[in-house]
């Protein structure tokens, strides 16, 4: 912007400030776009931190719904052994031990199987969101 | 019980096999479309076909065969079969499907970068393929000797022959489609004939199946012995009929068997009076059906430490079959794989409700194969049994039609499997030829086998598939998913570690005799102690390796974990440079 030549006439005016504003593009907010995704592909510190903290989610997930399910039917030949009476015990017309594992366990693989595509779908999304955010 | 409906249902079976099979020819074109499908199956035909490609021999027979003879501890199979894939959910299944590996040795490669790891996950899935399928031929013989009196053999032929053929014309796309077409058709099979026996059984005053007594011989019974059986008699009984008994040559008379052991000879034919006592197979224990209706009553040694061996093996071995994991490729993505897995646990829980019902009805009405020992034939047996006349003709041609789709489906999935093992590690042939080849070397292997095997459970022989998967194969997925630890070094030693054991004791229980000692249940049910051997060798074994780690194991991990449609591959600034 050139300054236009001094001109004759009226004194100028006296000095006046002026309000400059400036979209900060270049200082501190440098790293902005740096996006959670580019983090993860440039496997930086950061990056990893993300991924890290996605798998533990996921693990940790896991292996509670796989404990609790597959930990109380594990326990189920040991009290039947200890306690043979159990064995005996008569639920809607069935032993006990043919109504657990021929009717009750399915209902419960099914629910538990549920519970964790819910559980695991969301923390993928949040790992999404979290990593898109611009 | 030969039966004119049976051997057309066997043949209806086999023959729609092929033909959708030859559908599926016109389908596939390219290398891609013969190994998975080319990626283009919805969930719900996927976890039909993985559905019916699991019930095999072992779910169709087998469980009812193990719980008719051994009680309630055999429910274990289908609970820990069922079991197997919540496992396989929660753990495997989403980063499976993302490592985007046709075959397991893929995944073994692409996680750690070692054709070592490779080739023993290779020879590993193997032997477990074969394993499985020498049941399944097993388990054909069985049902056509059953329907029609031919050699056992025979189904074995006709099992490996339509299989080979239909995966070598067609590849996995037509078997996507046959075998969801299978799931349905077994599920129809087993379901509506036990719904008739249901009602047949009320019908006769629905007797208690677990009553203080011995099982009896509902009516005068006409029992074929095929092969020379030692039998034990509870009470001694009167018999009739043509035949060898402890070398003694009969022709068509009278006598008292008295209690205690013999043996009958092949080919004798006698008929058992009504109500008397049933003698048992001498391997087996006399349970009357109240103490056969308790857990531990299978009079095996130590039962505990064999149910608890059942469930590691048959929870964690799930995720170790190949023809299991292939499916997973099949899948877009990751979130599709999770949706798949949970409708398969859907569709194998309404499955596994009949077979105890099978298995409990024969206490009553088919005891007499506690004496033949042919056990896994009792769903084959009961529908003629019980339903007199043309009705029960037809369910037990259901039945058998039904059975037979079990053996062809999962043989088809196992070859199909072992065949991409073969082409791409083991043949080192590329393309559709390659495949074709493999093919028929998958095929031939397990049916040379049959011949040598000593005849077991088909269930018990799948028990041991899955505890050699559950050992080897289950440590590589499990933690080489989860942990960024494992080196190669450590991979190899722990899947030798687990594998080796348990193939030995499965080939040692398979063929040869099995005998009284006390470590039998430790080689007949090795998964306790190998699972733990395995998962501990690999694991110590990368900690004291550290420098084995293999390169890019961070790369590897955000391919495995992180959704795809976030276009992260964690392969560095360049290639997304490149890309864009």
């Amino acid at each position: 912007m050139t300054v236009p030549p001094p001109q004759d006439g009226p004194a100028p005016k006296p000095t006046q400030r002026v309000v400059v504003t400036s979209p900060r593009t270049r200082a501190p907010r440098a790293r902005r776009p740096y996006s959670g995704t580019r983090e993860i592909n440039e496997q930086s510190e950061l990056g990893a931190v993300y991924m890290r903290t996605l798998i533990r989610a996921q693990r940790r997930l896991g292996l509670s719904v796989c404990l609790v399910v597959c930990g109380s039917l594990s326990v189920l030949p040991l009290l039947f052994s200890i306690e043979p009476d159990l064995g005996r015990a008569r639920v809607l017309g069935l032993g006990l031990p043919w109504f657990l594992l021929c009717v009750a366990t399915f209902p419960m693989l099914l629910l538990a199987g549920w519970f964790y595509v819910r559980q695991a779908e969301r923390s993928e999304r949040e790992f999404a969101e979290l990593v898109e955010r611009p | 019980m030969t039966s004119g409906y049976a051997i057309v249902a066997v043949l209806v079976v086999a023959l729609g096999t092929i033909l959708v099979g030859t559908y599926g020819l016109r389908v596939s074109r390219t290398t891609s479309d013969f190994y998975v499908a080319s990626r283009t199956v919805s969930p719900w035909w996927n976890a039909s076909a993985i559905g019916g490609e699991y019930l095999s021999a072992a779910s169709f027979v087998g469980i009812a065969g193990l719980i008719f003879a051994y009680g309630p501890d055999m429910l274990w199979f289908p609970v820990g079969y069922t079991a197997g894939y919540l496992v396989l959910l929660t753990m495997v299944a989403a980063p499976l499907r993302r490592s985007g590996a046709y075959t397991l040795p893929d995944f073994a490669e692409a996680r750690f970068r070692s054709r070592v790891v490779r080739a023993v996950a290779s020879i590993l899935a193997l032997a477990i393929g074969w394993l499985y399928l020498l049941p399944q031929l097993e388990g054909a013989g069985l049902t056509l000797n059953t329907v029609t009196g031919a050699p056992d053999w025979v189904g074995a032929l006709i099992v490996t022959l339509v299989v080979t053929v239909n995966v070598m014309s067609g590849g996995m796309r037509s078997i996507t489609f046959v075998q969801a077409f299978q799931y349905w058709l077994k599920l129809t099979a087993i379901t509506v004939p036990i719904v008739f026996l249901i009602v047949v059984w009320q019908v006769h005053g629905a007797e208690s199946m677990t009553k203080p007594e011995f099982p009896t011989f509902r009516q005068d019974t006409k029992v074929a012995f095929s092969h020379q059986t030692t039998i034990h008699a509870e009470q001694s009984i009167f018999i009739k009929g043509s035949g060898e008994i402890d070398g003694l040559r009969i022709e068509d008379a009278g006598l008292v068997l008295t209690n205690g052991y013999h043996r009958i000879g092949q080919g004798s034919e006698f008929t058992f009076p009504q109500g008397g006592a049933v003698p048992h197979v001498s391997t087996m224990d006399h349970n009357t059906n109240a103490t056969w209706a308790l857990p531990e009553s299978s009079g095996q040694k130590f039962p505990l430490y064999g149910v608890y061996s059942l469930i590691i093996a048959t929870f964690l071995g799930t995720m170790g079959l190949p023809h299991v994991i292939v499916r997973f490729y099949t899948n877009p993505n990751g979130t599709a794989a999770r949706r798949t897995t949970l409708i398969v646990l859907g569709l194998l829980s309404v499955f596994y409700l009949m077979p105890p019902l099978y298995g409990a009805l024969g206490r009553l009405y088919t005891p007499e194969l506690l004496m033949t020992g042919q056990t896994d034939a009792v769903v084959l047996v009961l529908p003629t049994r019980m339903i007199d006349g043309i009705g029960g003709q037809l369910l037990g041609a259901l039945v058998a039609g039904g059975a037979f789709a079990a053996f062809l489906s999962t043989s088809s999935g196992l070859v199909v499997s072992l065949a991409g093992v073969l082409s791409q590690d083991v043949l080192r042939l590329g393309g559709v030829r390659g495949f074709r080849i493999s093919t028929v070397l998958a095929g031939v292997v397990p049916l040379a086998m049959t011949f040598v095997s000593t005849g077991m459970p088909v269930a018990d022989m799948v028990g041991l598939a899955f505890a050699v998967a559950a050992s080897s194969l289950c440590p590589l997925l499990m933690l080489g998913i989860w942990s960024t630890r494992i080196t190669t070094v450590g991979a190899i030693a722990g899947m030798l570690a687990g594998g080796v054991p348990a193939l030995t004791a499965g080939l040692v229980t398979m063929f040869s005799d099995a005998d009284d000692s006390w470590y039998e249940v430790l080689l007949s049910r090795p998964a306790a102690w190998t699972v733990p051997l395995g998962f501990a060798v690999m694991y110590v074994v990368s900690l004291l390796t550290p420098r084995h780690v293999p390169p890019g194991v961070q790369r590897a991990m955000v391919k495995l974990h992180a959704p795809e449609n976030l276009g992260l591959d964690g392969s560095g600034p360049s290639s997304a440079d490149e890309r864009s």
